[in-house]
């Protein structure tokens, strides 16, 4: 039985190591120096301008590989489907019945809001969805990690979306435009841990701020509201769209959010602990629409 | 590292930040998703040593960034670290273990979580520990590590395994 050595590279062992070190401190301190540029860079920076060329060339690339991905997600989807069709199909009859009732009052109500309106010369701020036209862009990435809910879309500045653009889908809100390149832009979702939109209750109108709900991924919370104010289960959450000193709310008013699940008080609290479950499907984003205010030229 | 294994390793890394930005994030499981590319970087760094293990990360990093608008240099910290340390420990304890996939992407999922959560903290951006360190932490651990073998076979057929060994002050023994 011998003992031996086990075989080595001819580079000196201390060689090797202050080069590893060099290489990794290198990019560490490189890293530091991306984010504190990044950080502190206004939006016209030379660093955005790296981004926002880095991010337009990588974009076919990002666009062909969703589309790739698209007909699996979709079949996906139909299958999952299929699963509960027949529970859902009931549902919906149902949902349908208490709509079309709801349609045809709402029709006289419109009529009659519109001949009041007339006669008060009523003033009042730009509407959803008459006063903005739509951007319909494609999702094409969503960052990774559970500490940012956000999606990148394939529409940008040169397509008229500007920062804080709100973004929207059939079902309703989605969030806000926070970042812009030329060819594409980044979308804050509601439910990031930094969104927060002025709300209302459609059935009382007690106001109220939509958050993120703490701990869980895609539950909101109308957060806010008054005791007095009685909130039930299933009441709509739209978008309050307030105006006052020479401010207003980034979102429109008359936007859909979402729907009440649950109120609950207590005793130590000064607020209602109203939850809410959002519309729109969050996480299973395809494609959105960004509200631009008509007229704006692109 | 040969001029044909860094750009298999680049166009792999490319591919794969690709993936995690455009399917593998949305694929949420129990409330976390797998990140595709932390393991392949983490499988690059173990089959190539340190060094390449931290500029791929790096490299990876930084597409991510671009390709989300993110914060630039954020994902890259984090990769370039993962790639080392992935790096360091198959040049040294972890070398020729079969667990080592295993054992690297396990520990490094956990560590660039909490990482990622202090290093969001400190840069002002309100992080919820228990959601990102339990609610979605556990789930993606699960799922990289269901991830780990294959594609570190994948890697390994890709880039390739380093021959030469680390100057070591290890002995064996020969019977």
């Amino acid at each position: 039985m011998t003992v031996r050595r086990i075989p080595t590279t001819q580079r000196p062992r201390a060689t090797g190591a202050v080069r590893r070190r060099l290489v990794v401190g290198f990019l560490v301190l490189l890293a530091l120096v991306l984010i504190t540029l990044s950080f502190r860079q206004e939006s016209d920076g030379p660093l955005a301008g790296f981004q926002s060329a880095g991010s337009t060339a990588l974009r076919p690339f990002a666009v062909g590989l969703e589309r790739v991905a698209q007909p699996f997600r979709d079949g996906y989807d139909w299958v999952d489907s299929l699963l509960g069709a027949r529970s859902e199909a009931e549902e919906l009859r149902a949902e349908n019945r208490e709509l079309r009732q709801r349609a045809i009052q709402n029709e006289f109500a419109g009529q009659e809001n519109a001949y009041l309106r007339r006669e008060l010369r009523y003033l009042d701020g730009p509407r959803f969805p008459d006063d903005f036209d739509a951007v319909a862009a494609e999702v094409i990435g969503r960052p990774a990690g559970a500490f940012t809910q956000a999606i990148v879309i394939a529409a940008g500045s040169r397509d008229g979306v500007r920062l804080n653009d709100p973004v929207v889908t059939a079902d309703g809100l989605v969030g806000l435009v926070t970042r812009v390149t030329p060819h594409t832009a980044r979308i804050q979702l509601l439910t990031d841990q930094e969104a927060a939109v002025s709300a209302v209750d459609v059935r009382t109108g007690a106001p109220g701020i939509v958050r993120h709900a703490r701990g869980t991924r895609e539950t909101l919370v109308l957060d806010r509201v008054r005791k007095q104010e009685v909130i039930r289960v299933g009441d709509e959450i739209v978008t309050a769209g307030w105006r006052a000193s020479g401010f207003s709310s980034l979102y429109p008013k008359g936007i859909l959010i979402g729907e009440v699940t649950s109120v609950g008080q207590t005793d130590t609290d000064l607020y209602q602990q109203v939850q809410v479950d959002p519309y729109v499907d969050l996480g299973s984003l395809d494609a959105v629409l960004v509200l631009v205010p008509a007229g704006r030229s692109r | 590292m040969s001029a044909g294994a860094a750009l298999r390793a680049s166009a792999l890394i490319f591919v794969a930040a690709l993936l995690q930005v455009a399917i593998v994030s949305s694929l949420v499981f129990a409330g976390g998703a797998p990140d595709l590319l932390l393991v392949v970087v983490v499988c690059v760094g173990l089959l190539r040593g340190s060094v390449p293990g931290a500029i791929i990360g790096f490299a990876g990093g930084l597409l991510v960034d671009l390709l989300t608008i993110d914060t630039l240099g954020v994902t890259s910290l984090v990769l370039t670290l993962a790639g080392f340390w992935a790096g360091r420990y198959g040049e040294t304890t972890g070398r020729g273990r079969r667990v080592a996939p295993l054992v690297a992407v396990g520990l490094i999922t956990v560590l660039a979580g909490v990482f990622g959560f202090t290093l969001h903290y400190l840069l002002g951006e309100a992080v919820i520990a228990r959601h990102a360190l339990f609610t979605a932490l556990a789930p993606a651990l699960v799922v990289n590590l269901a991830l780990a073998y294959p594609v570190y076979t994948l890697v390994r057929a890709t880039v390739g395994e380093r021959r030469t060994i680390e100057p070591s002050a290890e002995v064996e023994v020969v019977v």
